[in-house]
């Protein structure tokens, strides 16, 4: 175990009060300076400059398989290879492509995905084998349990969605070689999610590694002739391409549908979530807001639905991730357009491919925080989750309250710029309290956060007066962040155990600005 | 009862499983469980109760919260066997994310199966409220809470129903019966409730007569009695009740509400209401009272529409409130508004619900309308003119009011305010 050799690391204090290291995977890091307080200098990177000289004039990219495109690309030890999540647990593109990485005796790979799942189970094996010298992204299950336990030669570096475009356009993170599976793709590497046996929705997730990366390789298991319309990947960007009989299992890129949750609590959250906004008039002609796919966050727009329509009101624009619940909004004309960011039920795939007003947005244009400006911060409420918040509204969403890896920060970091950011969370989960005096790991800091919906109250920051003001004399039950702590701690006999963590940094988490943000602690 | 003595159950309903022969004791070991566990199971446990004669305590724990609360489980378990008089055994955890109040009374209920029912009741600290109910309160929804099924009880009163209903009877296996008590017991100690009020429904006699010991201590508002079918055992309700509140030297009201469930039921409906004081309203189980005429049960109801307004009938009579049955699809939330709205037309007061989606149709199809309200208001409003004028015809412009009409008025304006209809 490298844990009685380890040297010491060096570690600085941020301006969370969180000891986070100054290194990290060989690159020196700022450690958070506060929202805002971090000004970055210089140019953006760019890929080498390519000629078409070296391309077929016929655009015909195509190679026989993955290993020899692999190989084309000039794959060898120690490079950044990326994948990304578009098709979810059904993914099986980025496996093959590490294993045809082992297969060529390549070693000491960064894998850089933009998420990770439980079906990717078997990179332990790889890293075990060090064809995968570590990960720089999303990690849970199996992978985050890996780390967890300090078995991860490099540290895991945990970033939001904006935060990983911001890593690739700021230089951070320099990727070697991308390899986009395409649900639809012509042979010059034009590429799109909406079409196709393995359709997706928004191929998002992979520009970024488009345009930066020094070699592009997109595998589908459906070849166009040319043009693959429309390209939400340009092939202009794209040095091979390779077709396979199948890029991943359909069941598990899409749901069928997404289930509205059942739990009659879940649904108290996301009623009151909804009739917030409706008190506070968040909810007017022409807003706009953001919900996710989980149970909650498809309830509360089902809510929302019925208060549009008996108010009269409709939404200039919601984003997604989308599902039937946005779809059917745009439907019925209660939102002019959707800006999908990932698509998660075939309702959803269906009308990005069909109807024009639902359109593809991609990190660049909704979270990267590097810009002039994004999509999160226009809108007027997003309701997102949260593993834990503490009483001074710093939320979790990336490790257990016992300290293990519990899943990626998706766009969650990126969505607390929103004109009301609300965490709608239960007030406990199998006995565990939610909300705690302080969070095992901060994902996002409490000033950024608003409004905290459980089933037994609803906390307003004090930051936010307004909001404060905008609920007096309504019936909603408006109480502080730490009488609902207190009334959860009551009922669950008391806070639970501190995480058992040695002082050896196993992960961090950074800020969307790319300073780090706290240190997640290998498991004692 | 460190002696190792092993009492074999007395019931035949207590739950024994053959054990395997013990390391540490050269005899057959019987062990004896209760609460459930398992990957769908939320907010419970599982505790297996293996006495033996020497070796102490030991406890073997497996929860999905162990990082969090396993010391907290493993002291409270400590504590519990402690209590009872437990000196040597091995008691194995299966844990859930169980609460307190449930791990207590999970750890109890396996003890006592090992001891034949008998054995110290352990009471946890009591932290809920006891507020005392008023007889004529609101009672439109009564949310029913599975007797064996903890993980409902703590949000129950969140859900905003005008009661909450602990059931004993037909949600609680037989099996079941003994632990459930015992889980109701530290429920109605610990669980806040709010300002619902707070039910218990108890078994049908005899067995009934043990639930009430256990939860009459613990002051429920009130008592449902399933399948009453004469007034006798109202009485013998009655007097339990009022045997356990003078043995523990308890005061204040426990209400009853009968349940007719059966032909016979409904002919006695009013002796039933009539039977004790304590009895404040009269409902119906239509699914067992449609068994019993050996007729389907329909969406309409008009099988049960002759029982219906003679319950209605025998209970104002009585001068207490009638209150309807259940709906059964928690699907159709536009069923039970039309259910509703003609139970309310028929004189009932509230119904029984099964999930709390229900509760606000269920509140909404009882209020009395905006247009009832403000006729109802005038008419107050004239009333109360005429009596300050001394005056003893009211009348309303040209109209005179009946005295009966008035009443009515009083009434819905009273009840209209208790919901909160009233803009004052």
């Amino acid at each position: 175990m490298p844990t009685a050799t380890a040297p010491k690391v060096e570690l600085a204090r941020n301006a969370a009060g969180k000891q986070v290291p100054v290194e990290v995977n060989g690159h020196q890091q700022t450690p958070y300076l506060g929202v805002g307080q971090y000004e970055p200098t210089g140019r953006k990177a760019a890929p080498l400059i390519r000629s078409n000289k070296n391309y077929p004039e016929n655009g015909d990219k195509r190679v026989p398989d993955l290993e020899t495109a692999l190989r084309l690309c000039g794959l060898r030890d120690g490079m950044t290879i990326s994948n990304h999540h578009h098709l979810r647990d059904g993914d099986v593109i980025a496996l093959q492509s590490l294993q045809a990485a082992a297969k060529m005796g390549v070693h000491d790979l960064m894998w850089f995905p933009s998420a990770s799942f439980p079906s990717q189970k078997p990179v332990i094996d790889l890293m075990e084998a060090g064809v995968v010298h570590h990960i720089e992204g999303s990690m849970n299950g199996p992978l985050g349990d890996y780390c967890s336990q300090g078995k991860m030669r490099g540290y895991g570096v945990l970033r939001s969605h904006g935060g990983r475009w911001q890593a690739i356009q700021d230089g951070e993170v320099h990727v070697d070689i991308a390899i986009i599976a395409a649900p639809t793709a012509d042979p010059f590497g034009n590429a799109t999610g909406s079409l196709g046996k393995s359709a997706c929705g928004s191929l998002g997730f992979a520009l970024a590694d488009s345009m930066y990366a020094d070699r592009v390789i997109v595998v589908t298991d459906n070849l166009v002739p040319f043009p693959c319309i429309p390209w939400q990947i340009q092939g202009n960007n794209v040095d091979y391409v390779v077709e396979v009989p199948s890029i991943g299992d359909p069941s598990k890129i899409v749901s069928g549908t997404t289930q509205i949750t059942r739990s009659p609590d879940r649904l108290l959250i996301a009623k009151y979530v909804a009739e917030f906004l409706r008190v506070t008039g968040i909810m007017r002609d022409g807003f706009s807001f953001q919900a996710g796919a989980g149970g909650i966050a498809l309830a509360f727009v089902d809510y929302l639905r019925a208060m549009m329509k008996e108010a009269g009101v409709k939404a200039r624009f919601v984003r997604g991730g989308s599902t039937k619940y946005l779809v059917e909004l745009l439907n019925e004309g209660l939102t002019d357009y959707i800006l999908d960011g990932q698509t998660f039920d075939l309702d959803g795939v269906r009308s990005l491919a069909t109807n024009p007003r639902h359109v593809a947005s991609s990190p660049f244009t909704s979270y990267n925080y590097h810009g002039k400006g994004n999509f999160a911060s226009m809108i007027d409420a997003v309701v997102l989750g949260a593993t834990e918040v503490d009483v001074n509204f710093n939320g979790n969403v990336v490790t257990h309250s016992d300290g293990r890896l519990l899943h990626g920060i998706g766009g969650w970091q990126n969505c607390l710029f929103s004109g009301c950011t609300i965490l709608a969370i239960p007030s406990f989960r199998d006995r565990i309290p939610v909300i705690v005096d302080e969070v095992t790991t901060i994902t996002g800091p409490g000033e950024l956060i608003d409004v905290v919906v459980t089933e037994r109250g609803i906390a307003i920051n004090p930051l936010r007066q307004d909001l404060i003001d905008a609920t007096k004399g309504s019936k909603l039950p408006i109480r502080p962040i730490q009488d609902v702590q207190k009334e959860v701690f009551a009922l669950c006999g008391g806070p639970p155990q501190k995480p058992s963590v040695t002082d050896r940094p196993v992960a961090v988490v950074k800020w969307v600005d790319g300073t780090v943000l706290d240190t997640v602690w290998q498991l004692a | 009862m460190g002696t190792g003595a092993l009492a074999r159950p007395a019931a035949a309903t207590l739950r024994v499983e053959e054990a395997e022969m013990s390391t540490t004791i050269a005899e057959l070991a019987a062990t004896y469980s209760a609460g459930r566990s398992g990957k769908d199971v939320r907010s419970d446990q599982k505790a297996t109760f293996t006495p033996r004669t020497s070796g102490g305590i030991e406890i073997e724990l497996a929860s999905r919260v162990a990082s969090y609360y396993g010391d907290s489980i493993r002291a409270q378990a400590v504590e519990v066997l402690k209590q009872m008089g437990v000196v040597d055994a091995h008691l194995k955890i299966e844990d859930e994310g169980a609460l307190p109040f449930v791990i207590s009374a999970r750890i109890e209920a396996a003890v006592r199966r090992a001891w034949g029912g008998k054995g110290k009741r352990v009471l946890p600290e009591r932290t809920a409220k006891q507020p005392s109910s008023q007889r004529d309160r609101l009672r439109r929804s009564r949310l029913y809470l599975p007797g064996a099924e903890p993980k409902y009880f703590v949000s129950a009163a969140l859900h905003g129903p005008d009661a909450i209903i602990l059931d004993l009877e037909d949600s609680v296996h037989p099996s079941e019966k003994d632990a459930s008590r015992i889980l109701v017991r530290n429920a109605l100690r610990c669980v806040d409730f709010g300002s619902c009020e707070r039910m218990v429904r108890i078994n049908q006699l005899p067995l009934g007569l043990a639930d009430l010991e256990e939860v009459i201590p613990e002051h429920p508002d009130l008592i449902l009695l399933p399948k009453t079918e004469t007034a006798e055992q109202v009485v013998e309700v009655a007097r339990k009740i009022a045997e356990v509140k003078r043995l523990n030297a308890m005061s204040g009201p426990i209400w009853l509400m009968p349940i007719l469930e059966s032909a016979l039921g409904i002919e006695n409906a009013f002796a039933i209401a009539k039977a004790d004081e304590s009895v404040v309203a009269l409902t119906i189980g239509l699914e067992d009272y449609t068994a019993d005429l050996g007729v389907v049960k329909t969406l309409e109801g008009s099988e049960s529409l002759y029982a219906r307004t003679r319950l209605v009938n025998a209970a104002k009579a009585a001068g207490i409130q009638a209150i309807d049955s259940v709906f059964g699809d928690v699907g159709d939330m536009a069923g039970l508004r039309a259910w509703g709205e003609r139970s309310r037309a028929m004189g009932f007061e509230g119904m029984g619900c099964i999930h709390p989606g229900q509760i606000a149709v269920i509140h909404d199809a009882y209020a009395p309308t905006q247009p009832e309200i403000d006729k109802a208001l005038k008419i107050v409003a004239a009333y109360e003119d005429a009596q300050q004028k001394g005056l003893g015809v009211v009348s309303l412009g040209s109209k005179m009011i009946d005295p009966p009409v008035v009443n009515r008025a009083l009434k819905l304006v009273a009840r209209a305010r208790a919901m909160n209809l009233v803009k004052e």
